[in-house]
């Protein structure tokens, strides 16, 4: 149904998705999707509430073997391996290379330190204490905190505003060097100024990350991304680069919903 | 199950669009008038109607300065994306075509003032044939823009060809007039710069046509219309 993309040779892909379908116990919820997502740039997943578009998300790291009833089923390779599957990469270590941040902030009820901290201590990334510092520094400093939280180290992280609990929710993810970051509407409960911290350090970001969104912000898929995808029904059914879904949609459905002609 | 509609679920986006539309028909409709008043004006050699002319046409810029406002109102407060983003942005560009076509049209007029004032030249005939095909092309264009008709705007660009060519031809006449009566040399350079006006305002129609394909299909036409105005070489060949 969707649209063939038109890539350039010179992008990388990431990850592809390949009939991908997710069943919650006999609710077909997606229905066999083909994606690919280039590295080094950020893919912005759009539609209507219950089109599918966190449900493909969270198939991309398998958040969603936590579900009880859900199955999935297709292909989905990262760098070429399998995700899922006998011959798939263990799901811990495909959730540090494939990190994740939820709409809402949702910090661990430790210090800030122990927060960023976490990760590199569960998978043993760092040789002393001195290189575990500087890994929360850095992954402080990559999310833009680091000067206002240097002095609080140790205070607890729930005690920050909601702009720099997600921050600082993003700097956990950052800090297990992750080459996937995954956001499911990293900016809903956010307010603007926040929110544009967050649009910033996600343009800073897919640089040296490649990012995939989940937002029912179109303005902050517009704004944010380089490729837009728009899923309805379980369907995806347009993807292309972001300027042009936005000016010139090729599928009616994507341009009902982005303009706001949906009934 | 979700359908598309033609509305938007925000009613009063609809109503702005549509006031910017009916904005752009007004514009055109008023515009056209003008445009048919000055040839007229030029044909009867009718001082009256060209004074008339001249002076309505701050009723077409009053309706620019609406569009405009409209637009930067429509763009601030909706964000506007897809084919609503088109609608507005092409609303905008036809606006400062029609006015443009307007200032051309008022200018002939002015210069009809002064051509009444001499005996009749007869290359006004030619110049008149030339100036009822750009407001036929005109109004096959406007009404193209406003029913979103692709394929009729494309029509009218490849016609913009037929202005060109008489343009070149009336430019050819004027020049071989002149230079057998150089007691015409006044009222010739008046009418060259009418002709002038009237190959500008087919320019700035087949604009409006380029417009009308991107608000329809969210394409660019980029091949580039074959030119044929070959009066900038005038005079070239001789000696």
């Amino acid at each position: 149904m969707a649209e063939a993309v038109d890539q350039g040779a010179a992008d990388e892909t990431k990850m592809t998705a390949r009939a991908v379908k997710v069943h919650y116990g006999d609710k077909l919820a997606l229905k066999g999707v083909d994606l690919d997502i280039p590295a080094g740039q950020v893919t912005a997943l759009i539609g209507p509430s219950g089109c599918g578009k966190s449900t493909f998300l969270r198939c991309l790291n398998r958040m969603n073997d936590t579900i009880a009833g859900a199955r999935v089923s297709g292909d989905i390779t990262l760098d070429g391996e399998a995700v899922y599957g006998p011959a798939g990469i263990d799901p811990v270590l495909l959730r540090m290379r494939v990190g994740i941040v939820f709409q809402k902030p949702n910090p661990f009820p430790k210090t800030i330190y122990e927060n960023v901290a976490f990760g590199p201590r569960i998978h043993a990334l760092f040789k002393d204490k001195t290189h575990l510092d500087q890994i929360v520094e850095t992954a402080l400093e990559k999310a833009g905190l680091w000067h206002e939280v240097k002095d609080r180290l140790h205070e607890l992280g729930t005690g920050l505003s909601g702009g720099q609990q997600q921050r600082l929710c993003i700097a956990r993810a950052i800090a297990v060097n992750p080459e996937v970051i995954l956001m499911d509407e990293p900016c809903s409960a956010l307010d603007p100024i926040a929110t544009a911290k967050v649009e910033e350090l996600m343009d800073e970001l897919h640089e040296r990350y490649t990012l995939v969104i989940v937002t029912h912000s179109m303005q902050q898929a517009a704004r944010v991304s380089q490729q837009t995808a728009f899923f309805h029904l379980g369907e995806l059914i347009e993807i292309g680069p972001t300027e042009q879904i936005f000016t010139a949609p090729r599928h009616q459905l994507t341009q009902g919903y982005i303009t706001g002609r949906f009934g | 199950m979700p359908t598309i509609g033609d509305q938007h679920i925000v009613r009063s986006f609809d109503e702005e669009l549509k006031r910017l539309h009916d904005a752009l028909a007004r514009m055109g409709g008023l515009t056209e008038q003008q445009l048919k008043g000055a040839i007229e004006a030029l044909e009867h050699r009718d001082s009256d109607l060209a004074t008339r002319i001249m002076n309505d046409d701050v009723r077409v810029d009053d309706c620019e300065s609406f569009v405009n406002e409209q637009t930067v109102r429509l763009l601030a407060l909706r964000a506007p994306v897809a084919d609503d983003l088109r609608a507005v942005i092409a609303t905008l560009k036809a606006a400062g075509d029609l006015e443009r076509i307007a200032d051309h049209a008022a200018n002939a007029a002015k210069r009809s003032l002064v051509l009444n004032q001499m005996p009749p030249v007869a290359p006004m005939r030619s110049l008149v044939r030339m100036g009822r095909l750009v407001q036929a092309l005109l109004a096959e264009v406007l009404d193209a823009y406003l029913t979103h008709d692709a394929e009729k705007a494309l029509a009218v660009r490849s016609r913009d060809q037929e202005v060109d060519d008489l343009y070149s031809s009336l430019f050819r006449e004027i020049l071989t007039y002149m230079m057998e009566d150089p007691r015409t040399i006044t009222a010739g350079t008046h009418l060259m710069f009418i002709a002038k006006n009237i190959e500008r305002i087919g320019d700035h129609a087949t604009n409006i046509a380029e417009m009308t394909y991107f608000l329809v299909t969210g394409r660019k036409l980029n091949d580039q219309r074959p030119k044929r105005d070959t009066s900038a070489l005038e005079g070239a060949e001789q000696e």
